[in-house]
C-alpha cells in the first residue's frame, strides 16, 4: 500500500521551486561524485589483485585523458559517437518508445553515406557533406520507420523489432563492401574517401564537426521539449498517452515520426563515424557504439545536460582504458569491468534520478 | 470475528487528531484541525472540492505526514508515519480509486492485504473468513471470482472485505458512493450501519448531504482546510450544512426546458445503425441510431458498463465502427481522427480525468492547453502563447464560477477540482456538441450546479449534449430527450415530461424490476 508518490517536488511558487532545483541539482552532484568513487574503490581492489599499484593506474589515466590537450581531444573524439547515439535513444524515450536499434540504424546512416561518397566523389565538400548528412539521416530513418509504423498500427512491440534489426543491418553493409565497394587491396573496407567527403577537423586533433553538430542537436532538443509545442505535445503523450490520443493529439503520427527521427540521429552518427572519424566504411566498424548510447541514455534519464556528463565519464573511462592496456599491460576486458561497477553503481539508485527527472520537465515558463 | 467490547470509556474518542495542519505549496490544506471519531459512529466528512478532506484522511491513514499536530488512539499518542503503521494501529482506507489487482481473485486480493500473509496460502481458511464476513454484513462476492470482471459496486465490497479481514476498527471511505448507482448506494450504508452496530467507527466522505444525513451521527465540515463546525445529527439540516460548507445558501439552476424544436434543422450529431466490435472489457454497441439537435440535451441513463463509454468514444473517435455511420455537423467523419472531430467542435468531459483527461505530471495550465494546441502554438509550432492560454483559462473560471490553482501539477489537485478543470477546459471554447459522461461525478454541491448551469448555457447558445450519467435525477432535470442503453442497445427514447424514475429504472436494468 505505500506509495513513493506521497511528497511531489513540484510547486506554485517561482522562488522555493528555483532554491529546491539548486537543493537538488547540488544533491546530484554529491551523488554521483561518490558513486563515482563507489566505483574507482571497487574497480582499484581489482586492479590490487592483479598486482597493479591503483593509484598509479589512476594518475596515468587522469593524465592521459585531461591531463592533455591531445588526450582532452581523444576523449572529446570518444565522447562524440555516444553524444548522438544517446539522444537517438533519448528523443523516442520521451513517448516511452524503446529505441534498442540504434546500432542498426547507424549501420544504415553511414552505408547510405558511403554511397553518396563513392558516388559523387567529384563533388566539391560544400555539397557532398551536406547531402552524405540527409543520404546518412535517410538510411537511418528508413531503418527505424518499420519498426515505429509496427507500434503505431499497435501490430509488434518496437523494442523487439528494432533489436532484431540490429543483426540485419552490419549484414546488409557487409554485402555491399564484399560485392561492390571494396577497394582494390582490401575486401573488407572501401577506399579511403575522397577529402571533399571528410568532415572537418578541428586544431590539428581528430576531433571533427560531428561534435560541434551533436551539441546544438542536444541543445536543440532540450529547447524543443521545453518551448515548443511539439515538445509539449511529445510530453503529454510520454505523460499520458490515453489522455494525449483522448485531447486529440496525433499519438500515431508522432510515435512514426519521432522513432524515424531517432533513427535519422542514429544515422547521423553513422554518417559522422565514416566520414570523420574512419574515412572510410569498414566492415563491422561499430562495436556496440548503439548500445553504449542507449545505456548513457537510459543512465541519465533522456536528460540533454545527464548525456553530456555521463558521456563525458564513460568517454574518459575508455579512453584512459586504452592507456592502461598500453603502459600497465592489462587486458581491454577489464575497462569494460571498471564500467560495468559504474553503471551497478548508478543504477543501485534510481528512483530519486527519476523524480528529479519528473520534476526537471513539469513546468512551463512563468508569465 | 470483531470483538464487541467498548474499550475506553464512552468519553474518549476512538481517534482524536489534534491541532492537525498539512501545507502543500502554495495551499493551506490542513490548518489546525481538531477530529474526533468515537466508536461505533459513523462520522461524515462534507466540505467544498479543495477543502482538505482527502488530505486529513491520508494524514490519519500515514500517506501523508502532518506538518503539526498529534494523533491519539483511545487517548495515547500514536506515531503514524506510514501506512503499514496505520495498519497496525488498526486504520483502513479505501481511496478514490481503488487499489485491486484486477488479474488476482477475490480471495487472493484479499489475502495479499492480510497482516501476516504466510508463505503457503491457506485457501481454504481464507474463503472461510470471508465466507464469513461477507454473510454477516451481507457483503456477497464470490472469492473465487477474478477482480477484473466485477462491477465498481462488487469492487467495493471486496476493499471493504479486505479491511476487515485485515482487523481493522476505523474504516475510512473517500467517496465512496460517487461512482455507485442509486441502489448501490442504498447497499453500502446497509453495511455500513451494520458495521457501525459492531463498535467500527467509520470515517465517510461524500458530496451528497442527502446521503451524510441518511446514515451519518455526527458531521464535520471542513472549509478552505479549517472546521467550519461539527454538529451531530440531530442538529443538522440540509440548510445548515450548506451554509457551513460555503458560507450561504445555494440556488439550484434555472433548468427551462427546450423550446419546441425547429423540425428543420439539421442534427449535429447523428449515429446510422453503428456497430462496435468490443475488445477486452468492452461492451459492444448494437443498432445504435441517434440524433442530437442544436439546443436539445440528450440525456443517457443506464447502469456502467452497458456501452455508455462506448458510445462516447465512438462518437469523439476513440474506437472505430464496425458497422455504420457517423455524421457530425452533417460531415461524414465515421473514420476521422480525434483531432479532426474535436476541431470540428466536439467537447469531451470523460468519466475519470486523471487517466482518460489529464497528463498527471503537467501542470494544470499545460493541461488546460493540451486539446487545442494548434490555436496556441505561435511562429508555426516554435512557441506556446502560455500567456493567451492563462488568459482564456481565467476567463472561463471566471463565467463557470470555478477556481483551482493553475501551476500545480494535474496529479496534485484534488479529485474535484481535476473535474472542475477538465469541465473548463472542455466546455471554454463554445463546443458544438459536448459530450459529457458523468460531469458532475467528485463535485461539490455549488461546483454541481455550476456545472450543470453551464451545460443548459451551452444548450441555449445553440450546442447539442449528449449527456450520460448514472444519476436520474439529474438526467430528468437536464434532459430534454432521455434514451435508456442496455446491453449495447438503445431500449427506450422518452421525453423527460412522459415518464418516470421507475419506467426508466426498470428499462436500465433489462426487463427485471428493481426494487431500490
Ligand atoms: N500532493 C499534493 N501536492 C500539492 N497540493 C496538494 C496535494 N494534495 C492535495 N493538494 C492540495 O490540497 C488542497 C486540499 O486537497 P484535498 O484533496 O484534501 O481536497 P478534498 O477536500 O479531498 O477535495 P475533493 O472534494 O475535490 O476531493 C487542494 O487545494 C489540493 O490542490
Ligand atoms: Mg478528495
Amino acid at each position: 500500500m505505500s506509495r513513493t508518490n506521497a511528497i511531489i517536488p513540484s510547486l506554485t511558487q517561482g522562488k522555493p521551486r528555483l532554491a529546491a532545483f539548486g537543493q537538488r541539482f547540488l544533491n546530484g552532484v554529491i551523488r554521483y561524485t561518490l558513486m563515482i568513487l563507489l566505483a574507482l574503490l571497487l574497480f582499484g581492489a581489482i586492479l590490487l589483485i592483479s598486482g597493479r599499484n591503483p593509484l598509479h593506474s589512476y594518475r596515468d589515466m587522469l593524465t592521459s585523458t585531461l591531463g592533455s590537450a591531445y588526450g582532452f581531444s581523444e576523449v572529446l573524439v570518444a565522447m562524440t559517437p555516444m553524444l548522438i547515439t544517446a539522444l537517438a535513444v533519448a528523443l523516442p524515450s520521451r513517448l516511452i518508445l524503446i529505441n534498442v536499434g540504434v546500432e542498426g540504424q547507424l549501420y544504415m546512416g553511414a552505408c547510405f553515406a558511403t554511397w553518396g561518397a563513392l558516388t559523387f566523389r567529384d563533388w566539391p565538400a560544400w555539397c557532398l557533406l551536406p547531402l552524405m548528412v540527409l543520404l546518412g539521416m535517410a538510411g537511418g530513418a528508413l531503418w527505424a520507420f518499420m519498426p515505429g509504423y509496427l507500434r503505431a498500427r499497435g501490430i509488434v512491440n518496437e523494442t523487439i523489432t528494432t533489436l532484431l534489426l540490429n543483426s540485419v543491418a552490419p549484414k546488409v553493409v557487409s554485402f555491399f563492401i564484399f560485392g561492390f565497394w571494396h577497394s582494390p587491396m582490401d575486401t573488407d573496407k572501401t577506399a579511403s574517401f575522397v577529402p571533399a567527403a571528410r568532415l572537418p577537423t578541428f586544431f590539428g586533433t581528430r576531433v571533427d564537426l560531428s561534435l560541434a553538430i551533436a551539441l546544438v542537436l542536444l541543445a536543440l532538443f532540450w529547447w524543443v521539449m521545453k518551448s515548443t509545442r511539439w515538445g509539449l505535445e511529445m510530453r503529454a503523450i510520454g505523460g499520458n498517452p490515453q489522455a494525449a490520443r483522448r485531447n486529440g493529439l496525433p499519438v500515431s503520427t508522432y510515435l512514426v515520426v519521432v522513432m524515424c527521427i531517432g533513427g535519422a540521429i542514429a544515422g547521423l552518427a553513422g554518417m559522422a563515424q565514416v566520414s570523420g572519424y574512419y574515412g572510410l566504411l569498414l566492415n563491422n566498424f561499430s562495436r556496440g557504439t548503439g548500445y553504449m548510447g542507449f545505456l548513457i541514455s537510459w543512465l541519465s534519464f533522456g536528460d540533454p545536460l545527464g548525456i553530456l556528463l555521463t558521456s563525458f565519464v564513460v568517454a574518459v573511462i575508455f579512453t584512459g582504458g586504452n592507456l592502461l592496456q598500453l603502459t600497465q599491460g592489462l587486458p581491454f576486458a577489464v575497462i569494460n569491468i571498471l564500467l560495468a561497477f559504474t553503471l551497478f553503481v548508478v543504477l543501485a539508485r534510481p528512483t530519486q534520478a527519476v523524480i528529479a527527472l519528473k520534476g526537471a520537465y513539469g513546468s512551463e515558463p512563468k508569465p | 470475528m470483531p470483538d464487541q467490547s467498548h474499550q475506553g470509556s464512552a468519553q474518549t474518542p476512538f481517534i482524536a487528531m489534534r491541532e492537525i495542519t498539512k501545507t502543500f505549496p502554495g495551499v493551506v490544506a490542513n490548518d489546525q484541525i481538531n477530529f474526533d471519531v468515537y466508536r461505533s459512529e459513523i462520522h461524515a466528512l462534507l466540505g467544498e472540492n479543495g477543502a482538505g478532506k482527502s488530505t486529513l484522511v491520508k494524514i490519519l491513514y500515514g500517506y501523508y505526514r502532518a506538518d503539526a499536530g498529534r494523533i491519539l488512539l483511545d487517548g495515547k499518542p500514536v506515531s503514524i508515519r506510514s501506512p503499514q503503521d496505520a495498519r497496525r494501529a488498526n486504520i483502513g482506507m479505501v481511496f478514490q480509486e481503488f487499489t485491486l489487482i484486477p488479474a488476482l481473485s477475490v480471495a487472493e486480493n484479499i489475502a495479499l492485504f492480510l497482516p501476516e500473509l504466510p508463505a503457503v496460502l491457506n485457501r481454504r481458511e481464507i474463503h472461510r473468513q470471508i465466507q464469513a464476513l461477507s454473510e454477516r454484513y451481507e457483503l456477497h462476492v464470490d472469492p473465487q471470482v477474478m477482480v477484473a470482471g466485477l462491477s465498481v459496486g462488487e469492487r467495493q465490497k471486496v476493499e471493504i472485505l479486505k479491511l476487515l479481514l485485515s482487523n481493522a476498527r476505523i474504516l475510512i471511505l473517500d467517496e465512496p458512493t460517487r461512482v455507485l448507482a442509486p441502489h448501490e448506494v442504498v447497499a453500502l450504508f446497509r453495511v455500513l450501519d451494520h458495521l457501525r452496530q459492531d463498535g467500527y467507527a467509520i470515517i465517510l466522505i461524500t458530496h451528497k448531504v442527502k446521503e451524510v444525513l441518511q446514515c451519518a451521527d455526527r458531521i464535520t465540515v471542513l472549509r478552505a482546510g479549517r472546521v467550519a463546525g461539527s454538529l451531530p445529527r440531530a442538529e443538522a439540516d440540509e440548510g445548515k450544512l450548506v451554509t457551513l460548507m460555503f458560507g450561504r445558501e445555494l440556488v439550484g439552476p434555472k433548468a427551462g426546458r427546450q423550446k419546441a424544436r425547429d423540425e428543420a434543422v439539421p442534427p449535429l450529431l447523428e449515429l446510422r445503425g453503428v456497430e462496435t466490435r468490443a475488445e477486452g472489457a468492452e461492451t459492444s454497441l448494437k443498432g445504435i441510431d441517434l440524433r442530437v439537435y442544436p439546443g436539445e440535451i440528450v440525456g443517457v441513463a443506464g447502469v456502467s458498463g452497458n456501452g455508455q463509454r462506448e458510445l462516447g468514444d465512438i462518437v469523439l473517435g476513440m474506437i472505430r465502427c464496425a458497422r455504420g455511420k457517423k455524421l457530425l455537423f452533417g460531415e461524414d467523419l465515421t473514420h476521422a481522427s480525434i483531432g479532426t472531430v474535436r476541431r470540428r467542435g466536439v467537447a469531451f468531459v470523460p468519466e475519470d480525468p486523471l487517466t482518460m483527461a489529464a497528463v498527471p505530471f503537467m501542470t494544470v495550465l499545460e493541461n488546460m492547453a493540451l486539446t487545442r494546441t494548434w490555436h496556441y502554438a505561435r511562429s508555426g509550432g516554435f512557441r506556446v502563447d502560455w500567456q493567451a492560454i492563462r488568459s482564456d483559462v481565467q476567463d472561463a473560471m471566471g463565467r463557470f464560477g470555478f477556481s483551482f490553482p493553475l501551476y500545480a501539477p494535474a496529479r496534485a489537485l484534488s479529485g474535484g477540482n481535476l473535474q472542475r478543470m477538465t469541465i473548463v477546459r472542455e466546455l471554454a471554447h463554445g463546443p458544438r456538441l459536448i459530450i459529457a459522461s458523468y460531469p458532475t461525478r467528485g463535485l461539490d454541491v455549488q461546483s454541481a450546479i455550476a456545472a450543470r448551469q453551464a451545460l443548459i448555457q451551452a444548450r441555449d447558445d445553440g450546442a447539442g449534449v449528449l449527456l450520460i450519467s448514472e444519476d436520474l435525477e439529474e438526467l430528468f432535470a437536464l434532459s430534454d430527450r432521455l434514451i435508456v442503453l442496455y446491453g449495447g442497445r438503445i431500449v427506450g427514447t422518452f421525453r423527460p415530461e412522459e415518464t418516470d424514475a421507475y419506467t426508466v429504472g426498470h428499462l436500465m436494468t433489462g426487463a427485471e424490476v428493481q426494487h431500490v
